[in-house]
């Protein structure tokens, strides 16, 4: 494919089709709109469906129908979307059902500040749905990004099983660059069941990754699907037993594979005193006060959480052992800085902003000099 | 054993609806009209149901089903129907379910013209949480959270569903089975939005309490309320009094479904086929 340029929103879309998903439900909002927008006119093309539901808890319904029927699925929203989908995200969770959902953040709460960046729905995406559950939630930097990272999306929604949060900001989603994109990427197919109904199959028996491979509707198989707690046949049991393996097996389906999830971009570490904690378009502006830093003789190292949950927490650990000081630049009021907290082994400062601005190099130059005389 | 009796997963037996409880009369007419359709086979057929008493008929019955959220139950059944076109999507609720919290999802089911069966078990009343009014539960009726009778004017289902934009609307009760199994069948074959509305009894959360007597006798007060719909629209108004309410088929139309358009859009766009 030639150099385009594209928006972070179109890269989305373009990473959805190449990545096989077939079926978007969504519902207007900015700053996601141009993803649906994109996929309204992609998806027939290659014989998918695009349908634009009367809000956003049925576009989570309907892309989860389509999922159990075999689909690949993603649904796109912003903040105030994304909470009303909650329900339907914890439905996913617990009957196992691949889909991706992109959220491209606004400023909240509520309807907040349409549509200025912020990265305020960090925690809402680990814990916005009730209960114990388990997600993967990934974050791009960039344009090509966006498309490299909706591929890995729908391909670990598939492969585990479960939701997946594309956790991008309005910076990102709006943000036009040049990008040569693929035309094929490595695309991880839909799980099939590894015997017959005749042979005893049960939906949720897990195969050796604790993931259970579920069949579509439509395949003769005869199951049960509900967000009941069930057992491996997929009815609801109401034993203690089954209830703790089931909420253990969902989380260590994903933990397991959590040094193969996390990806932690690094720079600059061989000689950092102190280093910047970012994600997502906020990366963008703690580089550049990085390198503005560096060049004023300060040992400065770059950390880009690429994967957000589950949280680096083995990375940050290391490489809090060898530094002095980390920063974490949030564009939200401090979220991101209470997971580094958690597991940090040097001081922790925060660099917040949430006055509906991205932040400015100088900024979190500025935070960083502080850090700097701070830890001396 | 019976013929339909195949279409139930014995070992989920016997359902756990209380004495007296109408919902497996329907849940039966929907297998028997299921087997009069040869076009629904049961590996070509999905059960997708909501959250409530008659939500719990999907685990009976030996299909593909799909047990989903409180009021969810259309969304999913319209991404599975758009998924795979091929596939028999049949839809089953409650009156809480599909008319307060799935409202939106109904109404707009029903304007998309998705082919999907609904057939909504109304019992007049939340039954699972113990007896609650619903917006089917009739004006001036006691329910638990409404001690001093109802004062929210209910919904009329099928006028709604028809204001909506369904192709195929009608009502029947568990006490007239052989015409709940013809409407249900009726609407399996409508190629389109068919949503039947069938009565049942709920001795226990509604009849009680309310004092409407024993399962039995609320059957008997179906029998002599349902008027068939011929016969109602030849009644003058006058005559519509007390609790008389019609049933019968209310609307019927050839319409394009949901599939079959966006097969033009498909078309259009110069897609490949599915």
């Amino acid at each position: 494919m030639s150099a385009r340029l594209m928006q972070g929103n179109e890269a989305i879309a373009e990473g959805a089709l190449v990545a096989g998903v077939r079926f978007f439900g969504g519902y207007p909002i900015t700053p996601s709109t141009e993803i649906a927008e994109s996929l309204a006119k992609m998806l027939p093309k290659v014989g998918g469906t695009f349908i634009q539901m009367e809000d956003e808890i049925a576009s989570m319904g309907v892309v989860l129908g389509a999922s159990l029927a075999g689909r690949k699925v993603l649904t796109a929203s912003s903040g105030p979307g994304i909470s009303l989908k909650q329900e339907l995200i914890g439905y996913a969770s617990a009957a196992e059902i691949p889909v991706v959902i992109v959220n491209v953040q606004r400023v909240g709460p509520s309807t907040g500040q349409p549509t200025a960046p912020s990265q305020g729905d960090v925690m809402q995406a680990r814990w916005g749905t009730h209960g114990d559950h388990s997600i993967i939630v990934l974050s791009p930097w960039s344009v090509r990004e966006a498309f490299e990272v909706t591929v890995r999306a729908v391909n670990y929604a598939e492969r585990f099983r479960t939701p997946v949060i594309l956790l991008t900001d309005e910076i990102v989603g709006h943000l036009r660059e040049n990008v040569e994109l693929p035309d094929k990427v490595k695309v991880y197919p839909r799980r099939a069941p590894k015997i017959s109904r005749a042979e005893g199959y049960e939906p949720y028996t897990p195969d050796e990754d604790l993931v259970p491979n579920i069949a579509n509707f439509g395949e003769g198989y005869h199951i049960h699907v509900t967000g009941l707690i069930h057992d491996e046949t997929g009815f609801p049991s109401g034993s203690p037993k089954v209830t703790r393996e089931a909420i253990k097996r969902m989380h260590e389906k994903i933990s397991r594979a959590e040094d193969e999830i996390v990806d932690v971009h690094r720079e600059f570490m061989d000689d950092a005193e102190v280093a910047v904690v970012s994600f997502g378009g906020t990366s963008r502006t703690a580089y550049e006060a990085v390198l503005n830093a560096r060049k004023r003789g300060l040992k400065v190292g770059f950390i880009r959480l690429v994967t957000i949950f589950p949280f680096a927490d083995k990375i940050i650990r290391e490489l809090s052992k060898n530094l002095r000081g980390l920063l974490v630049a949030d564009l939200n009021f401090g979220q991101i800085v209470n997971e580094v907290e958690r597991v940090a082994e040097c001081p922790v400062k925060l660099c917040a902003k949430y006055d509906m601005t991205i932040f400015e190099p100088e900024e979190i130059e500025k935070s960083i000099d502080e850090l700097v005389a701070e830890v001396k | 054993m019976r013929s339909y009796e195949k279409f139930f997963r014995r070992n989920r037996l016997p359902h756990r609806w209380f004495p007296g409880c109408g919902n497996g009369i329907v849940m039966k007419a929907i297998v028997q009209a299921i087997e009069k359709n040869p076009a629904f086979t049961q590996d070509n057929t999905v059960i997708v149901s909501g959250i409530g008493c008659s939500s719990r008929a999907s685990g009976y019955m030996d299909f593909d089903t799909l047990h989903t959220a409180h009021g969810r139950a259309i969304p999913f059944a319209t991404g599975i129907k758009l998924a795979r076109p091929e596939l028999n999507v049949v839809v089953i609720t409650g009156d809480g379910d599909c008319t307060a919290i799935g409202g939106n999802h109904f109404i707009h089911g029903c304007r998309r013209n998705v082919d999907l069966t609904v057939v909504l078990f109304n019992n007049n009343i939340y039954g699972m949480t113990g007896g609650q009014a619903s917006p089917m539960t009739p004006l001036g009726k006691k329910a638990t959270t409404a001690p001093y009778g109802s004062v929210d004017r209910p919904f009329d289902a099928c006028k709604l569903a028809e204001a909506a934009g369904a192709t195929y609307v009608a009502r029947s009760t568990a006490f007239h089975v052989q015409h709940l199994v013809k409407t249900i069948e009726d609407g399996l074959s409508n190629r389109g939005f068919s949503f039947i509305e069938a009565l049942v009894q709920c001795p226990t959360a509604y009849g009680r309490r309310n004092k409407m007597g024993d399962p039995a006798k609320m059957m008997a007060w179906m029998r002599d309320n349902a008027v068939m719909k011929t016969a109602w629209d030849k009644l003058p108004d006058d005559k519509k009094i007390g609790e008389k309410f019609p049933i019968g088929l209310f609307y019927r139309a050839q319409e394009q479904d949901y599939d079959a358009a966006y097969q033009q859009v498909i078309d259009i766009a110069g897609g490949a086929a599915k």
